[in-house]
């Protein structure tokens, strides 16, 4: 084969794994919105689920932010703490190596494994139950990785010249850290935030094992409840109506879309600074 | 009289001797500088006078470093009140990512100041004294990172002042400067060293002759000579200070 033929082959296939990948995800989009959006209207949005279909799916949207807001509050504190002592306070060695490993190795367990050990830990030994706590507990964990690893990142991107500028000045360890570290640190933070949010959304296995599926908004964080994602679960799996299925698997898309593009636009507005 | 008395220094990055046996009496408002080939132990010399190298792990220090009188290495020293008196310039301009009045309120927020009033006026005599008030004052709350390299380094020099040190400590501080922002800072640091005690290291033996009082030559971790200024590249005692001023290495 001349060597220009082959090179208009490689071309070619190039092209087409570009166009394939595009075409799946539009695919993909296309068909959940072309199933999905027909049946959405502001009822379907704010209406409490009613066994019988006629309603909507207002609790499991109040139930995901509950989730989501509940998961920030733990995770937020214990990522960014660690990260801290791993990149400001401990010396390089044996404990921060360890660190480091279980948390990689965390990254890499199957998420229902996760929801397995909250149900089994929180609902039952420690006795939270089916509920916010336990499920928000359990995806404290399963989101440190990405809390901590971005963190790292956010604090290793800091200019070392500026912690010299503020101990030069005398200011404190202490003030160095919240003053000029942290604040440099932010925009990165915020991207593992909005990543974790994206997360929760869009989790099903290590949400519904320590959190239960009942279909009404929580009272309390001791009561259980049912996420956008679990919710669509169960629509397919049980068979319940395809039809609420995939307009909730819309409503589902366009937050993670809007997430996906908040990220970015932190990250973008990171670099910029920088 | 002397601000810095320096007896028998050594200095070690972990195995590796920095300084060796350096002893030297640095004298209070006038302006000396550390001359040197690079790795000679000049910058280190400088960090060890704020003791900025305890930043670096490893480090060890035999000797003794009285400033005014105390010993800045023994056990009991405030490390914030010793470099609140002993402020530094660095290589590279780092105003912090803040604007312009929060970068030179830092340091005096730092240590206890929450009088807006005072605040005010500190920042003000600093950025006076760093010649930087006039282009300044009418944009203090823009961020400092949008001045020139020069705006910025003399910006560092006042959020030094602006704590009210005694000596002023500059590590190369014009090294990342164009001729005419390096000429800037000469002028404003012969004017500061009517008041500040001012150790600056510098690659310029121009720099050096043009600035200083006082000329410090270090050498493979040695201080080698040290004199007045024009005694040093008139007629330096040691060949090695008359070979590298005359360019001849480093």
């Amino acid at each position: 084969m001349s060597r220009r033929n082959l090179d208009r082959i490689l071309d070619t296939l190039i092209w087409l794994s570009a166009f394939f990948s595009v075409a799946v995800l539009l695919g993909i989009l296309g068909f959940v919105f072309y199933k999905g959006l027909g049946k959405i209207s502001l009822h379907f949005l704010t209406a409490s689920y009613k066994t019988d279909l006629s309603g909507g799916i207002w609790p499991m949207i109040v139930t995901t932010v509950y989730l989501v807001g509940l998961s920030l509050l733990f995770v937020t504190p214990l990522g960014i703490g660690a990260a801290i002592y791993l990149e400001e306070y401990a010396k390089e060695g044996k404990l921060t190596r360890l660190i480091t490993f279980a948390t990689e190795s965390l990254a890499g367990i199957p998420s229902i494994i996760y929801g397995l050990f909250g149900m089994i830990f929180f609902t039952t030994v420690l006795g939270f139950g089916f509920s916010l706590l336990s499920g928000a507990l359990t995806m404290m964990i399963l989101l440190l990785p990405t809390m901590l690893r971005t963190t790292q990142e956010a604090l290793r991107s800091i200019p070392r010249e500026y912690k010299e500028a503020s101990l030069a000045l005398g200011a404190s360890r202490l003030r160095t850290l919240f003053k000029v570290i942290l604040p440099s640190a932010l925009p990165g933070i915020t991207t593992g935030m909005l990543l974790s949010i994206g997360r929760v959304v869009g989790e099903t296995a290590a949400i519904y094992l320590p959190l239960g599926m009942y279909y009404e908004i929580p009272k309390s964080v001791f009561d259980s409840g049912r996420t956008l994602s679990v919710h669509l679960y169960l629509l397919a799996k049980e068979g319940i109506s395809f039809e609420h299925a995939y307009a909730t698997a819309a409503v589902l898309v366009v937050v993670v879309l809007l997430m996906n593009q908040l990220t970015k636009f932190f990250k973008s507005t990171m670099e910029v600074k920088k | 009289m002397n601000c810095i008395e320096v007896n028998n220094l050594d200095f070690y990055y972990g195995d590796t001797k920095a300084l060796k046996d350096i002893s030297m009496e640095i004298k209070e408002k006038s302006i000396t500088a550390l001359i040197g080939p690079s790795g000679c132990g000049k910058s280190t010399f400088l960090k060890c006078l704020n003791r900025m190298n305890d930043l670096i792990e490893g480090t060890k220090v035999d000797g003794e470093i009285l400033i005014y009188g105390e010993d800045i290495y023994k056990g009991d020293v405030d490390i914030t009140a010793l470099r609140r008196n002993v402020g530094m310039v660095f290589q590279k301009p780092n105003p912090f990512p803040m604007s312009i009045y929060d970068n030179i309120a830092y340091g005096p927020k730092s240590h206890g100041e929450k009088r807006k009033d005072v605040l005010m006026e500190i920042v003000e005599t600093s950025l006076k004294k760093a010649a930087l008030w006039e282009e300044t004052k009418d944009r203090l709350n823009k961020s400092a990172l949008g001045l020139s390299g020069g705006q910025q380094q003399r910006l560092c020099i006042a959020r030094a002042l602006a704590v009210e040190p005694k000596i002023l400590l500059m590590d190369e501080p014009t090294s990342a400067l164009d001729p005419m922002a390096t000429q800037r800072i000469e002028e404003l640091m012969e004017e500061l060293g009517k008041d500040y005690s001012i150790v600056i290291v510098t690659h310029s033996m121009q720099q050096a002759a043009r600035i200083s009082d006082e000329t410090a030559f270090f050498y493979l971790g040695e201080l080698m000579e040290y004199d007045k200024t024009r005694r040093i590249f008139e007629k330096p005692k040691r060949s090695e200070t008359e070979r590298y001023i005359t360019g001849r290495f480093g």
